[in-house]
């Protein structure tokens, strides 16, 4: 009778475009991976951008650089990886059905996911302060630090778009987290099912994936 | 859903049978769907209107031409009027066309699926396009834009004072649209095929959409964050485009282009695909070579993410990368070229049935020929020199995306207009009006590549310098008269048919696919009552039995007419 139930529940959760639960599961995972496809072409774009202006103004870069902390870079890297590292042992407790396990492991990502934000508001609110958020009020004292001020102001262009449309990513990393915890928590029946998580797993690598190439590209550019 | 499945089974004859029309009658059942042939109708309906805008707009601008003086509108009217005609047409009516409504209702069950593989993102989709046309619409109402399609910097980022912010918002939300139907697509298409259902015993249709998908997956993106950046450049001054904010607006065409090449792919191969099943039920043949028309497909597919440079020839490229662009604009005829071929010798030999699909299949091979050999004048660099920026490239890509992209529609929409509702639509008006559309069609466009040869420059609405034009140009807007009247009289005669049409049955055309052989018209809910199971080749027609059954049919006539005869006398 439990086994029957049981069969029941697994039965219940498969769409009904679908024939069996695998194929739910596969085509599932196959969307998710086309849709960071997207991700990766849309990110791509941006450090196209990048490389060109990187390539033509070496050296302005680098002076350009020495403005941004690579310590809370550096920290925010740690934070990141760590997070991810959670993400992944999230997917393995829900694979092996240790619910609590698996809510904890997500809360701690979470929590992560706030110490980068939090971070990189500081960071941001350093820039703003010093007139280096590229709109009217921009200011970049050349006789000070050397460089072209009309370079500067692309490379802060480009370090606002792409850190902020990575930051915009980590909010709905937490959102999508944030939900997925809910999901589980209530819905008994998810904890047979790990596809969800490993499906926000795979975008959490992905977003900390590409904070691995922006933090070199952007705070470690040598001489 | 087993229950009402076998509901089905069990009654299927208490008074009008189910379908997926008549399931619900409630507007929300309507607007919050997740059918796959529902959001088709909705997405049919929703760019019917926009296709009646973006026609508006062209009125306006033909109109404008029948005088070299100018007489009616102010040039900055003019640009407006262009623009609108361009980002309607492209981003709200091109590139949804096939894959949103065709693709939508026939790829599930072409391949054998009861959905596509997400239809709650599918629904989404469709609301998407809805708020980005509303968003485009509004934006035309608030005074519009005058920067062209192509929203090229710094014009687009710093100079224009027209509605760009908004339209480039429109235009980026209706990429995203676009894009969910795509993961759709290639989702389905990977996964959710019946069984037997190979991937080389599947439509060429489906080939084209799964191509098209790949395309939209890899180059939507780009330009959608392109776009972005011009937003953010109009709106905080960050300048990544703008030379004075010590950008490069080439960059910007590279970004651009990168897309909006293969773009011109996601609105023309689905249209291949759709003549594709034309050729074939029409001629009663499989179609020649179809390993290669399916291949061909992904050739196209791949090789057009590396033309993009031919846009800018003289955009300040180098000659060592305009000869290899060039050279790669060259290589993306063949694929076509062997669609174009395979089509034809899929005729020959074949028991050809003229019926108003067919004629637009057969407009289709003629008309994207001319548009595609064109392609290669503009493809070569020194030609391209002359003819760039003038009418012979307007002429050259309405020839690609009106002679191919909406006669390749409006074919697959008259092919399956019977399952889509259940009913025939008058066979006579719509051959009629095939035939309005492509006279007038080529009325319209050829006249245009005169001008171009002449020198008459694109975006121009006055040329009192050169007053001969003036022959050409009242062709062309006379030409384009007989077109619209060719484009609206579909409107009138297949909303008839659904009242008045007689009922269709399963398979009118006596086609091969799931979707004839093994669905109702118009189909249930679940499209199939169970999965079917595939174990023939795909275009199983046999042209010599067909032709031998007509003989016979003809042969009956004579013997009733002869036995008559004495009768009579
Ligand atoms: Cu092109």
């Amino acid at each position: 009778m439990a086994a029957h139930a049981h069969a029941e529940s697994i039965e219940d959760s498969v769409y009904f475009q679908y024939e069996t639960l695998e194929q739910q599961q596969e085509t599932y995972i196959l969307g998710m991976w086309a849709f960071l496809l997207t991700e990766i072409m849309m990110f791509g774009a941006l450090f196209l951008a990048y490389t060109v202006y990187r390539f033509q103004y070496q050296r302005d870069f680098f002076i350009f650089h020495e403005q941004l902390d690579w310590k809370l870079g550096g920290l925010n890297t740690v934070v990141l990886l760590s997070s991810s590292f959670s993400m992944a042992l999230a997917v393995h407790y829900h694979q092996i059905k240790k619910k609590a396990a698996t809510l904890w492991c997500l809360a701690f990502t979470n929590l992560c996911a706030f110490g980068f934000l939090a971070i990189k508001s500081i960071e941001y609110g350093e820039k703003f302060k010093h007139h280096l958020f590229p709109n009217d009020s921009f200011v970049w004292d050349a006789a000070l630090h050397g460089g072209n001020p009309e370079h500067a102001r692309i490379f802060f262009s480009l370090y606002f778009v792409m850190t902020g449309l990575h930051g915009i990513h980590v909010l709905i990393g937490i959102l999508v987290i944030t939900t997925l915890m809910v999901l589980i928590a209530k819905n008994h029946r998810l904890i047979t099912d790990y596809i969800p998580t490993e499906m926000v797993g795979l975008y959490w690598h992905f977003v900390d994936l590409v904070w691995i190439f922006l933090y070199p590209l952007y705070y470690l550019i040598p001489k | 859903m087993s229950t009402t499945l076998q509901e089905q089974i069990a009654s299927p004859e208490r008074g009008v049978k189910k379908n997926y029309l008549n399931a619900d009658h409630t507007i929300a059942s309507w607007l919050l769907t997740t059918d796959h042939k529902r959001i088709a109708v909705l997405y049919l309906v929703s760019i019917s209107i926009m296709f009646f805008i973006g026609s508006i707009a062209a009125a306006f601008v033909r109109f404008e031409l029948t005088s070299p003086y100018g007489q009616w509108l102010t040039s900055e009217q003019y640009n407006k009027m262009f623009t609108a005609h361009g980002v309607v047409m492209i981003f709200f009516f091109l590139i949804p066309s096939v894959p949103a409504v065709l693709g939508n209702f026939v790829l599930p069950m072409a391949i054998g699926a009861r959905d596509l593989a997400f239809p709650r993102l599918n629904l989404l989709s469709w609301y998407f396009f809805v708020i980005a046309a509303v968003l485009m619409l509004a934006t035309l109402a608030m005074g519009g834009i005058d920067t062209g399609w192509t929203f090229y910097t710094p014009l687009s980022s710093l100079y224009s004072d027209t509605q760009v912010t908004m339209a480039l918002v429109a235009a980026f939300i209706a990429g995203f649209s676009s894009i969910f139907t795509g993961l759709n697509f290639v989702a389905t298409v990977h996964k959710m095929r019946a069984p037997g259902m190979t991937w080389f015993r599947m439509p060429l249709f489906v080939w084209g959409s799964y191509a098209t998908s790949l395309v939209i997956l890899l180059g939507t993106p780009v330009v959608a964050i392109t776009l972005l950046l011009v937003l953010f450049e109009r709106v905080f001054k960050i300048g990544i485009f703008s030379p004075e904010l010590g950008g490069d607006p080439v960059l910007f065409q590279h970004m651009f282009w990168f897309y909006s090449h293969p773009a011109v792919y996601i609105m023309i191969l689905p249209a291949m695909g759709v003549v594709s099943e034309l050729f074939a039920c029409f001629s009663r043949r499989r179609v020649f070579g179809y390993e290669f028309v399916a291949f061909s497909s992904l050739g196209i597919a791949s090789l057009g993410f590396l033309v993009w440079g031919h846009h800018m020839f003289l955009s300040s490229q180098s000659v060592f990368q305009g000869v290899v662009f060039s050279l790669l604009s060259f290589m993306v005829a063949i694929p076509s070229a062997v669609k174009a071929f395979n089509w034809t010798v899929t005729l020959y030999k074949g028991s050809v049935h003229l019926t108003t699909p067919m004629i637009y299949a057969l407009a289709f091979l003629g008309l994207f020929l001319i548009g595609g050999l064109t392609g290669l004048y503009l493809a070569s660099m020194d030609t391209d020199v002359h003819l760039t920026g003038t009418y012979f490239i307007v002429a050259h890509f309405h020839y690609v995306m009106v002679g191919g992209g909406i006669l390749g529609f409006l074919g697959g929409l008259h092919f399956w207009w019977p399952k889509m509702f259940g009913r025939m639509y008058s066979e006579f008006w719509g051959r009629l009006s095939a035939l309005i559309v492509f006279v007038g069609f080529n009325f319209t466009f050829f006249p245009q590549f005169m001008l171009g040869y002449l020198g008459m420059p694109r975006r121009y609405h006055l040329y009192a310098f050169a007053p001969e034009w003036q022959f050409y140009n009242v062709l062309s807007t006379a030409g384009a008269t007989v077109l619209g009247v060719g484009f609206l009289l579909p409107a009138f005669y297949l909303t008839a048919s659904l009242v008045k049409g007689k009922k269709a049955g399963p398979n009118p055309w006596g086609a091969k696919g799931l979707e004839w052989e093994n669905a109702d018209s118009p189909p249930i809910t679940e499209n199939f009552e169970r999965i079917p199971i595939v174990t023939g080749q795909v275009y199983d027609y046999d042209a010599e039995e067909d032709s031998r059954l007509i003989r016979a049919e003809l042969d009956d006539h004579e013997r009733r007419d002869k036995a008559h005869l004495p009768g009579e006398h």
